[in-house]
């Protein structure tokens, strides 16, 4: 099956001498959800918006359905919806103007009808007729999501469409992407959060100072990725390790009071550990857990990839 | 060709207009009668006339000329410099939409504005004194075809402004000096040899020299020479645009 977007050793270096991204090759499938995982700064942003067309490649080559972004920009654009990252609108459009704009903007004939139902899934048709200036920063982005709907993409870009929205907005905007996707739309969203890749997408891009260091099924990143730590307080210093322990691999910290054993969430055995802690007479106060956040990801795939 | 986005830009800037529409209108019909007063009844009443025309009447072609290349330069400055200032030229830039539609949206707009904000001059000049348009269908020739150059102008400077303050100086620093000593109030003939040898450099002479002669037949240059320049200085606009686009200048990485 062709594949909706095929990226091929696409290369960006700015004008300053700063290179936002190296040789990048990707395929993307017809209706999938594709999470790009990155810290700031990665190059995500680049990479959507050289697809887009708003950043011109230094080399390589994408399609849109077939469709090179460049010799092809029409029929390639057409196909794309793009959500950006900073909440950019116009102030003193009402939001029926703004979407309908959009949509002519894309070359496709008005479609009251159509507009109508999409801000009424995204909760903002009793506001149509009010001007954008006038709603609150959640209500932006809703508007910002219709705009990018309003021309029926194939593809959809989110660049980090949860990054300061609150619960219900963020609940909703994953109820659009399923039912998006359902309809046969293929999303490809941006996050540094590790939760919300997990939460959404059927595969994950690691994308890190303009390299994609891996792309993965999400299952499998995340059984290989997703490690969970747990911190026990001790209530007395530990010097060496019990042998008793050793098959736990536990680290002492540099003062003595803190074990730390870390484990993946498929696997625990926490309970094991506890009755060995037991056994060997140690005693805590207190315990806390951590999930390996994108960063420790990050130091593992560098320390992994040479 | 995306015939709906033209239309799409054009409608949406044309609601931007609708929107300021009384300060559009009243902003023209304020300063032309002001111009009137001090220029037509208080100093024109000592001045004789000028080759056969009345000076309340010689000024007319040239106050709409002043008020057609300000609001031009204004309307399509603003109207591309917004969507960069907001940062909503995303949309703009990851559209199926080419450079000259773009251009043909945005100056389009600007350029039908200040056509109206011209014929409202004209027609509050109209209340204060007599004129006559000798070559109606030239005038309006004229009016299209400065609108469209200096919105295609505007439009330059709306790309390469990166604040307000830069919006607002080329417009105040070179093009309202370049319009009052261009022959708006008074004919070239009547300067000093040197001077008048200087004036020639600026192109807007040109420009309200060509559009006195549809008025009254009669100009500063020859009306060919006003022609010229004028499509001169379109073809130089039409070729700093396609460059802009060309090279993405502050548009794009």
């Amino acid at each position: 099956m062709q594949h909706i977007l095929s990226i091929s050793h696409l290369s960006k270096t700015y004008a300053s001498g700063r290179i936002a991204l190296q040789e990048i090759s990707l395929n993307i499938q017809r209706s999938e959800i594709f999470a790009l995982l990155g810290p700031n700064g990665a190059g995500k942003t680049t990479l959507i918006s050289v697809l887009c067309g708003i950043v011109t490649p230094t080399s390589g080559t994408a399609e849109v359905d077939g469709h090179d972004i460049i010799k092809d920009y029409r029929t390639a654009r057409s196909k794309i919806g793009l959500v950006p990252q900073e909440l950019t609108t116009d102030a003193f459009e009402t939001v029926w103007a703004t979407v309908t704009f959009s949509r002519g903007l894309f070359g496709k004939s008005p479609n009251a009808a159509l507009i109508e139902k999409i801000l009424k899934e995204l909760s903002l048709w009793d506001r149509k007729d009010s001007k954008i200036m006038t709603l609150s920063g959640g209500m932006k982005r809703r508007v910002m999501i219709a705009k990018a709907l309003s021309h029926e993409p194939q593809i959809l870009f989110l660049d980090e469409p949860t990054a300061g929205v609150d619960v219900e907005l963020r609940r909703d905007m994953w109820r659009l992407v399923s039912s998006l996707r359902d309809q046969g739309v293929t999303i490809i969203l941006t996050t540094h959060y590790l939760e919300e890749a997990e939460e959404m997408a059927d595969r994950i891009g690691v994308i890190n100072k303009g390299e994609l260091i891996l792309v993965q099924d999400k299952r499998e990143l995340m059984h290989r990725l997703g490690k969970k730590q747990l911190i026990l307080l001790l209530d007395t210093r530990l010097t060496h390790m019990p042998d008793s322990l050793a098959k736990h691999a536990l680290t002492i910290s540099a003062d003595g009071m803190e074990l730390v054993y870390t484990y993946d969430k498929e696997r625990a055995g926490v309970r094991e550990l506890l009755d060995d802690l037991a056994a060997a007479n140690i005693s805590f106060t207190d315990m806390q857990t951590k999930q390996s956040t994108l960063e420790d990801i990050f130091v593992s795939l560098v320390k992994d990839t040479p | 060709m995306n015939i709906r986005a033209i239309q799409a830009i054009y409608i949406f800037e044309m609601a931007r207009t609708g929107r300021t529409l009384l300060q559009s209108i009243v902003s023209p019909v304020l300063s032309t009668s002001l111009y009137f007063i001090v220029f037509g009844a208080a100093i024109g009443s000592h001045m004789t006339q000028i080759g056969g025309v009345s000076y309340g009447a010689f000024i007319v072609p040239g106050l709409i000329m002043l008020a057609l290349l300000t609001q031009s330069i204004s309307n399509a400055s603003f109207g591309i410099f917004f969507p960069r200032f907001t940062g909503t030229i995303y949309e703009l830039l990851s559209a199926p939409v080419s450079p000259p539609e773009l251009v043909a949206g945005y100056v389009g707009a600007a350029a039908t504005k200040s056509i109206i904000l011209g014929l409202i001059t004209l027609a509050t000049a109209r209340l204060f004194v007599d004129f006559r348009i000798d070559h109606p269908l030239w005038m309006l020739f004229f009016l299209l075809l400065t609108a469209v150059t200096f919105s295609l102008f505007g439009f330059v400077i709306g790309i390469w402004a990166d604040n307000f303050e830069k919006l607002q100086l080329i417009p105040l620093l070179v093009v309202t000096p370049l319009t009052f000593l261009g022959g708006s109030f008074y004919s070239i003939d009547m300067l000093p040899p040197f001077w008048r040898a200087v004036t020639l450099v600026n192109p807007v002479v040109y420009l309200i020299s060509g559009f006195r002669w549809s008025f009254f037949g009669a100009s500063d240059v020859n009306i060919a020479i006003s022609l010229g320049m004028t499509l001169f200085f379109l073809s130089a606009c039409l070729a700093i645009v396609s460059w802009v686009f060309k090279t993405g200048y502050r548009l794009k990485a």
